[in-house]
């Protein structure tokens, strides 16, 4: 049986990887060292031991899943490296979207919806990809502050701006997806 | 618990003895137990050679038959005889909208389906420990000596409640359950350590009752699932149904009693496989009352009845290449699983939609059971050369709970890596609030109706706040067969009041206890009050049954025909208050054959509806 390795829950997601605290990050790095640590924390190594270690094991895996589903994605990577700031500007307590980039938004989800309505999948294609590339931008931007020039007053809502466009993405591709289907039924 | 345990501590095998682990595939039309020998997965076969059991089991009057021996009996005994048990698993008898199509006396009870047999009323999970049992009753003859471990598969898409209840057969077919698998997963650990396989990969496992699609990522030994999707109701089985209703409609078949059901339905399955080869089938069948139907069903009109099928699995191809954020392109080979794939028309689709012809050198019967063995044998720790791999799977299924409105609050996003925890805060929404109910669901759409219901419990002895002061942390906790856990605590006030629930759908270790010593402590038992009760409840299900069935379609009835019936239903209502069991399963059985007819009418009803384009298997 593998020797059982503790996770240290107090260290940081990046700490937990070995990698520096940084926005820019190497995805393969992040891969390799996911995969080295559960293969020496996954439950299915300990599937033969004590009650005990199964425990353990099973924490310790969420522990590694958790860190690195937070790491992977660069919106709940950004809200996290705010977080380990201290930074208490997040969530519902931040600050207020401005009320263009808000205005510009809904007018997108409007016209999406229309598009669905129309079933224009070419049309819905278009303001996706306008809603990523506005996301890949705010992304390069959060890049400079975080990892450059350093964070600002305004940094929190910038991530605040990209959580907002990545969830209107995820549900233009979702209404993409249903389009698909429907037109097959 | 003592009762579980396979063998006393004291003889517990040596570290250096080789543990007996056991792969096994429970699936809706077949099973199978493989295990790992001299370093290669193989399948345990019968005595006559036979590597499958068919998922059959038949309450006879003797005792319980499983596989060949049951299958005999399918038409003759078929409400005795119980095919496809895998498809009622966690499923309650709203979830079945084609409940009629299974000549069963069902039985409704919370959560899960209960079926009426001559040896009592049998739930699903009952049901599978029978093939279960002789599962391990072959491993542990071929194996020489009790079984230490197994893995047992179930579909990617299943949901909590059929994980729960298959965890559940296995435990009450006294096998120790090392890991649930899910089975393009292990799928994919056979053919990929087969074939050192580096890349993307797609898994399409398609069934008797069930379809999952799976991708996966194999990198330097590891399986990393990204994304499953399916359908955890659609399978071989439907495709012969389409052809038993093309059939009805094609002969101008009368109203068919469940035997004749039974019996064209095993013609409709031998036509299909003979398609797989063939251009033409010949379906050739007597009916109980001696008429013989005879058609020919052709490759077109096959392909043809079933082109929606075939199309209803693409769609679950599709949204789980989304979620992996994948094109069809970026798929570096799909390998087919299960007997179904072997249909050319899936085939067709499968290489149209991923622009590639799927790859076939595993036989698509046995290439989950063999998977599971080599998971076996490495969790229970033999060691083998190449056991340097490791597996990281994912939840099909957003978890989450229910808030004001109706609405879900998603905690565990569907393809999360298992294991996962994830916790949410919430708050009381009244002054002085000391309860807070928690609505544990299972589902992907936003309204807590459209989602399946698992659990249902009370955070109690919260200490009197103001409204929104408490924090209340509900944690969920996934573990790596999938099943979950939830507690809740309140936390500012360092009162810890917590609970852990499982699912509804779970039977408690209790329940299992009970059942196992059931099953054991037969002769003990009172048989003539066991039978009574039987009897008894019986009588309460067709009661129910046939009222529900005179107030639905009562219209498909002439009086005298009515009133035959609901003089049967008083005759019946007499003897229920007696205490003899045999009047009362005579007059269980008058009523049965005073509304046989009747139930064929519903039947073909339903049959006709379906042809009709009202599709009766409608529900996902």
């Amino acid at each position: 049986m593998a020797a059982f390795l503790v996770i240290d829950f107090s260290r940081d997601h990046f700490a937990l990887f070995g990698l520096p605290q940084r926005f820019r990050l190497d995805a393969d790095a992040l891969d390799r060292a996911y995969r080295q640590l559960q293969g020496v924390v996954h439950p299915d190594l300990f599937a033969n031991g004590d009650d005990t270690q199964k425990r353990l094991a099973s924490q310790s895996a969420a522990r590694v899943n958790e860190a690195y589903s937070a790491l992977k994605n660069p919106v709940t990577r950004a809200d996290y490296l705010l977080s380990l700031q201290d930074n208490d500007a997040r969530g519902a307590s931040g600050p207020q979207l401005p009320v263009d980039f808000l205005e510009r938004q809904l007018e997108r989800r409007e016209a999406a919806n229309d598009a669905a309505a129309a079933h224009d999948a070419l049309a819905l294609g278009t303001l996706l990809s306008e809603v990523r590339t506005d996301a890949r931008k705010m992304e390069e931007r959060l890049a400079e502050e975080f990892d450059g020039a350093g964070t600002g007053d305004e940094t929190p809502m910038r991530v605040r701006e990209l959580t907002f466009l990545a969830k209107l993405a995820e549900d233009l591709d979702a209404m993409q997806g249903a389009l698909d289907s429907e037109d097959e039924s | 618990m003592a009762l579980f345990q396979i063998s006393e501590p004291d003889e517990a095998p040596a570290p250096h003895t080789r543990r007996r682990a056991v792969g096994i595939d429970l699936g809706t039309t077949n099973s199978l137990v493989a295990t790992v020998r001299h370093g290669l997965a193989v399948v345990l076969p019968d005595e006559e050679g036979r590597p499958l059991v068919p998922s059959i089991v038949r309450y006879a009057e003797k005792g319980v038959e499983t596989g060949y021996a049951a299958m005999a009996h399918q038409s003759d005994d078929a409400q005795n005889t119980i095919v496809s048990a895998k498809r009622l698993m966690g499923r309650g008898l709203t979830d079945l909208a084609d409940a009629r199509r299974f000549p069963y006396r069902f039985v409704d009870a919370p959560g899960m389906v209960k079926i009426t047999t001559r040896s009592g009323v049998k739930t699903p999970v009952e049901i599978s420990a029978e093939i279960l049992r002789a599962l391990r009753t072959r491993a542990e003859e071929s194996l020489a000596g009790a079984i230490d471990g197994a893995v047992v598969t179930v579909p990617a898409y299943f949901d909590e409640a059929q994980r729960q209840a298959t965890k559940d057969a296995a435990r009450l077919a006294g096998l120790n359950v090392l890991r649930l698998l899910n089975e393009p997963t292990a799928a994919a650990i056979a053919y990929g350590l087969d074939n050192a396989s580096e890349g993307v990969y797609a898994i399409y496992d398609l069934g008797g009752g069930t379809f999952d699609i799976s991708i996966l990522r194999l990198s330097k030994g590891v399986f990393e699932v990204l994304a499953t999707n399916g359908d955890s109701a659609l399978g071989g089985d439907d495709f012969d149904h389409r052809v038993l209703c093309w059939m009805i409609e094609a002969a101008k078949l009368p109203p068919l009693a469940p035997p004749d059901v039974r019996s064209l339905l095993v013609a409709s399955r031998e036509a299909k496989e003979n398609l797989s080869e063939h251009e033409t089938a010949l379906i050739l069948a007597t009916l109980a009352d001696g008429q013989t139907v005879k058609v020919t069903l052709t490759k077109a009109i096959f392909t043809d009845i079933t082109r929606n099928l075939v199309g209803k699995t693409m769609q679950p191809v599709k949204r789980a290449l989304r979620d992996a954020q994948l094109q069809p392109g970026d798929v570096q080979g799909v390998v087919l699983v299960g007997g179904a794939t072997r249909m050319p028309q899936i085939r067709r689709a499968v290489a149209e939609f991923f622009g590639q012809p799927p790859l076939t050198n595993l036989n698509p019967d046995e290439v989950v059971a063999l998977g599971a063995a080599v998971q076996a044998n490495k969790l229970a720790g033999n060691q083998e050369r190449n056991d340097d791999w490791l597996l990281l799977d994912v939840i099909p299924l957003s978890l989450g709970l229910e808030t004001m409105g109706g609405l879900v609050e998603r905690i565990v996003p569907r393809n999360a890596t298992i294991p996962v925890a994830r916790a949410q805060e919430f708050t009381t929404f009244k002054d002085g609030q000391t309860a807070m109910a928690i609505h544990v669901v299972q589902g992907e759409r936003d309204q807590v109706a459209d989602c399946r219901s698992l659990a249902r419990f009370e955070l109690r002895g919260i200490p009197p706040m103001t409204a929104g002061a408490a924090r209340i942390r509900v944690a969920f906790q996934v573990d790596a067969d999938g099943l979950l856990d939830v507690a809740a605590r309140e936390e500012t006030t360092g009162v810890e009041s917590s609970i852990t629930v499982k699912p509804s759908y779970g039977l408690t270790d209790g329940e299992i206890a009970q059942m196992l010593q059931d099953s054991f402590a037969h002769a003990e038992d009172d048989m003539q009050a066991r039978s009574l009760v039987e009897a008894q409840v019986e009588a309460d299900r067709i009661v129910d049954a046939t009222q529900t069935a005179l107030a639905t379609d009562g219209v498909l009835l002439t009086d005298d025909e009515r009133a035959t019936i609901e003089q049967s239903l008083a005759q019946l209502a007499r003897m229920r208050g007696g205490s003899d069991h045999l009047a009362l399963r005579g007059a269980v059985e008058a009523l049965n054959r005073a509304t046989e007819d009747f139930a064929s009418r519903r039947m073909d009803r339903s049959v006709a509806r379906a042809l009709a384009g009202k599709r009766v298997d409608a529900f996902q």
